[in-house]
Formats: C-alpha cells, sequence, structure tokens
C-alpha cells in the first residue's frame, strides 16, 4: 500500500537525486554574492596600501565585521556547490570523486570557522 | 572498462568545435570558479595574518608585492570580476531571458568589455593591493 503520490515521490527528484537542492542554493547563494561582491571589491580598494591598523579597525567595525563574514561562509558554501559539479564532470571513478567531495567539503568548512573564529577573537579578544 | 563502453558513439571532442566567444566565457567561467575556491585560502591567509601579528601581516604583504604575489592577485581580480559578472549574465538565463543564439553572442561581448574595463580599473585604483608594514 503506497500512501505517498507519485508527483510527491518525483518532486525535487531529479537523475541525480538531490539536484534541485543543489541548482537552488548555487543561485540563492550566487544572488547573496552579487551585493557581497560589490561590497568586497569597493573595500579591498579602499584598504588598498593601508598599515595594519587601519585593517584591524575595519574589520572590527560591526558592519564591515559581519559582511565579511557573510562573505566568507557565502563564497566557501557557494565554492563548495561549484567543485562539486566540477568533480562529478571529470572524475570518473566512484571512490575518487567522492573522496574529492568531501576533502573539499571539509576544507571549506575548516576555513569558513577559521576565518570567522579569527574575526570574532579580534572583536572579543583573548 | 568494460568493452561495451568502447563501443559506444562519443559526442564530438572539444576541439572539433571553431572556437567561439561564448565558449570561451563559459570555459573561463568554470576556470575563473575553481580559482577563486583556491583563492578563498588566500582570503583566509590574509584574515588571520592581519589580525595574528604585526610580523605575519607584513610577510603576507611582501609575498603579495613578490612577482608570484601580483600575478596570484591579479588572477583572483580577473577571476572574482569575470565570475561575477558572467554570473549575474547566467542568472538573467535562468530567468529564460537572452538565450537566442545572437543575443548570447552579443551580451558575450558585452560581458567581455565589463570584464576588461572593470579588471583594470580595479587593479589601478587598488595599485597593487598590499598594505604597509605595522
Amino acid at each position: 500500500m503506497k500512501y505517498r503520490n507519485p508527483l510527491s515521490i518525483a518532486r525535487g527528484l531529479g537523475s541525480s537525486k538531490d539536484g534541485l537542492g543543489h541548482w537552488w542554493m548555487q543561485r540563492l547563494t550566487a544572488i547573496a554574492l552579487v551585493p557581497l561582491v560589490f561590497w568586497f571589491a569597493l573595500s579591498i580598494i579602499a584598504l588598498a596600501g593601508q598599515d595594519r591598523a587601519h585593517v584591524l579597525t575595519w574589520m572590527q567595525s560591526p558592519f564591515h565585521g559581519v559582511v565579511l563574514s557573510l562573505f566568507l561562509v557565502t563564497s566557501l558554501y557557494h565554492a563548495n556547490l561549484g567543485l562539486q559539479a566540477v568533480f562529478e564532470d571529470y572524475i570518473q571513478a566512484r571512490w575518487l570523486q567522492l573522496s574529492s567531495r568531501i576533502t573539499a567539503g571539509f576544507a571549506a568548512v575548516f576555513l569558513g570557522f577559521t576565518g570567522v573564529f579569527a574575526l570574532l577573537r579580534l572583536v572579543f579578544g583573548g | 572498462m568494460p568493452m561495451s563502453m568502447n563501443e559506444r558513439p562519443l559526442s564530438p571532442h572539444l576541439q572539433i568545435y571553431k572556437l567561439e566567444l561564448p565558449m570561451v566565457l563559459s570555459g573561463l567561467h568554470r576556470i575563473s570558479g575553481i580559482a577563486l575556491s583556491v583563492g578563498s585560502i588566500l582570503l583566509v591567509a590574509w584574515i588571520l595574518s592581519a589580525v595574528h601579528s604585526a610580523e605575519a601581516f607584513a610577510g603576507m604583504n611582501s609575498f603579495l608585492r613578490s612577482y608570484v604575489g601580483q600575478f596570484v592577485l591579479f588572477g583572483w581580480t580577473f577571476s572574482l570580476i569575470h565570475h561575477s559578472v558572467n554570473g549575474v549574465r547566467h542568472l538573467i538565463w535562468d530567468t529564460g531571458r537572452l538565450l537566442e543564439v545572437d543575443q548570447i553572442n552579443s551580451s558575450s561581448k558585452i560581458v567581455l568589455a565589463i570584464v576588461i574595463v572593470l579588471t583594470l580599473l580595479a587593479w589601478i585604483l587598488a595599485g597593487g593591493f598590499p598594505g604597509g608594514g605595522a
């Protein structure tokens, strides 16, 4: 006895099973990155040639500190989705494809936590 | 590889096609995406160096000022701008717009022009980017 109708089973499940989620998050992070990249480019231009004290003041400001964290986390999420597609396209051996994806995922999480931790430590001391 | 795999027809390889601008931009989109993924290591390293100490920040800046560092930074700048500008075009395509062949050809020229102008502008304005010592 089946209680789920075919549409509910099919919804969101392409040939890659969870492909819609990947596609959707890639677009969502891309849209978020449009203003974030714009802010990042202007910030880097403004920070060019400045000394460390100036850079730290910039990182410590609530607005720039938060937006820098958002830029870092969003771009790492987006990068992980993109790298996943690249590995799926070019790596045939299943074990190598899977281990590449897992390594890239761990690296993205590690970089994100490290960057945000450094910014938090800068603001809250310790 | 099983024998049956060898007997299947293959789609034409990349070098069969005449190189067109939309293809080049598409390839660059993926290459710049990979470059930016690797480049995120540099961004985190830059944040860590600034937070850690004056010596670490000075070391990071002297690397960025070196020939290798400047090459990496210019590649970073180009990749970020190309992936962003072409990415906006991808978002427009996702809404079903600008998908005719002539529209793709003309939008490719526009994307290329914007990317070149913005990359040079950013590079000139940022003056090679690295900051001073302490």
